[in-house]
């Protein structure tokens, strides 16, 4: 089956992108090169197209109820037009997907999802849907892009009337960007500062161009998936299908903060309270390596001799120039400064256990 | 794209330079650009032993690993020892300060399976051929004008 391509993939070919297979989708892995791109992100600015994601739209009388019942955060303090980063769980408390749910209206909630899971997270949801919600699959519809960096604000401001300085983070403006209806966000996946903006397909590849020309004075450059990675994992965000998956929970990861368990039932919650009160099994923690080498996902980690858990992410940092990762590890392991070993091809490397992130500004 | 005369090439994308029996080898400025910014390079010992058509070593990138594969069977007698800290040489300069490894041939009839500049550079443009789609028909494609973009 043919890969799907987003609206953007023209932009792309022309600005000589080396595209890959991500998710069934063709995307942008490099351009100029990850380093450089992820390098340019920290200290400018980058434009990424995001496209690939997907979008579901909650709408109803029940909407509220709704999201409440499926997502693992407390919409119920959503403000309008604020968002937050939440999590579908299923039953067992596993995560389904790691989500952003907007506060549209009361009653339309606007949730982004990852490319790898739409069609999971579309038939879990309308499975759970009653009769006062409708859920749509609005994926094809809007095309997405994050421009992300210290100069993005500069770089965005003269194409809309509404200040962004006013737009908080995890606020959400509906906007004319470059005469482009959008809604502006200031969100993203990279831990700098920057916005994530959302338009309908069609005026995609118009937003691309409005933004990178508006960037060019100011040293703006289109960065792809390959320099998205390292710059999330030098944050220790998580990426689905690598630190969360239908078999992990949110205690697990470390990220018992996006929970609010004392919400009244939500898919996962008796499991997670009984899961809080007996201890985790295993923790989500941060790798550095002590020799040249990088540990990669799926390389067994050791102590003494004895496995006891499994790379779940690693890289070279481009930011550090030291090569980290992050691991599931058992609980018992997973203090500051264990000294470790991972199994790189047959070769055991020490590293140790760092705090997170890894990198900070 | 370079492919210098005076190498030979294999079908895993390495170059063989031959001097008398000794053979300095690397990878070439098409695998070099396939890889994208190279971060790790792991190298043989001085003294081990390569086989040709094996992996000897391994390549990294940002986000992958990648073996190197024996063009010829022989002994290691020198490994570049500015890889360790400075990897992305081999993206600047893959023919040259690039090099990797320099070995002692054990069986001169192994340059016999490689190709030379000509047939290698065929070898490539047939390689990108297969890898791009048919996207020039893309760009015909008509994308309707939506007058009501609203986004909600």
């Amino acid at each position: 089956m043919a890969l799907k391509r987003t609206p953007l993939y023209a932009a792309h070919r022309r600005a000589g992108a080396k595209m890959v297979e991500f998710a069934g989708w063709e995307m942008p892995v490099h351009y100029r090169g990850v380093i450089e791109e992820h390098l340019a992100v920290r200290g400018i600015a980058g434009l990424f197209d995001v496209s690939h994601m997907g979008e579901i739209e909650v709408r109803g009388a029940g909407a509220l109820d709704f999201c409440q019942r499926l997502t693992a955060n407390d919409v119920a303090r959503l403000k309008p037009f604020q968002a937050q980063y939440s999590f579908l769980l299923n039953g067992l408390g596993g995560v389904v997907d790691d989500v952003i749910i907007y506060r549209v209206k009361a009653e339309a909630y606007f949730i982004c999802v990852n490319a790898s899971n739409i069609d999971k997270d579309f038939a879990w949801l309308s499975s759970q849907a009653g009769a006062d919600v409708e859920v749509e699959n609005q994926s094809a519809m809007y095309a997405q892009m994050a421009l992300q960096g210290p100069a993005a604000e500069s770089i965005l401001q003269p194409l809309l009337a509404q200040p962004l300085a006013a737009i908080k983070s995890f606020q959400f403006v509906f906007a004319d960007v470059a005469a482009i209806r959008c809604m502006v966000a200031r969100t993203g996946y990279t831990g700098e500062l920057g916005f994530e903006l959302y338009c309908h397909s069609d005026a995609a590849l118009g937003l691309w161009d409005a933004l990178m020309t508006a960037g060019e004075s100011h040293g703006l450059v289109a960065v792809g998936l390959g320099a998205r990675d390292t710059l999330r994992l030098e944050k220790a965000y998580p990426l689905y299908g690598h630190e969360l998956d239908d078999s992990t929970t949110p205690l697990e990861a470390g990220l018992e903060w996006v929970l609010k368990l004392d919400k009244p039932a939500f898919s996962g919650r008796d499991r997670l309270l009984q899961q809080r009160q007996q201890g985790v099994t295993r923790k989500l923690v941060g790798i550095e390596a002590l020799e040249a080498g990088i540990p990669r996902g799926g390389y067994s980690v050791f102590k003494d001799g004895v496995k006891i858990g499994a790379i779940t992410s690693g890289t070279k940092s481009p930011s550090l120039g030291k090569a980290i990762a992050l691991a599931y590890v058992a609980s018992a392991e997973a203090w500051i400064d264990n000294r470790l070993d991972v199994e790189i091809r047959g070769r055991q490397i020490p590293v140790k256990i760092v705090s997170l992130p890894f990198y900070r500004r | 794209m370079e492919f210098p005369e005076g190498l030979k090439y294999s079908k895993e994308h390495e170059w063989v330079l031959v001097e008398g029996t000794s053979a300095t080898i690397g990878i070439t400025e098409y695998a070099q650009e396939e890889l994208g910014d190279i971060v790790f390079v792991e190298l043989p010992e001085v003294g081990e032993k390569i086989v040709k058509d094996d992996p000897f070593g391994a390549v990294e990138s940002v986000k992958a690993v990648s073996d190197i594969y024996a063009p010829v069977s022989g002994a290691v007698v020198e490994t570049n020892e500015i890889l360790p800290d400075n990897p992305e040489t081999i993206n600047d300069d893959p023919y040259g300060d690039g090099w990797m490894v320099r070995v002692e041939l054990s069986d001169i009839d192994d340059l016999k399976d490689l190709m030379d500049a000509d047939e290698y550079a065929e070898y490539v443009a047939q390689q990108k051929e297969d890898d791009d789609e048919e996207d020039d028909d893309e760009d015909e494609d008509d994308i309707e004008e939506d007058d009501d973009d609203k986004v909600k």
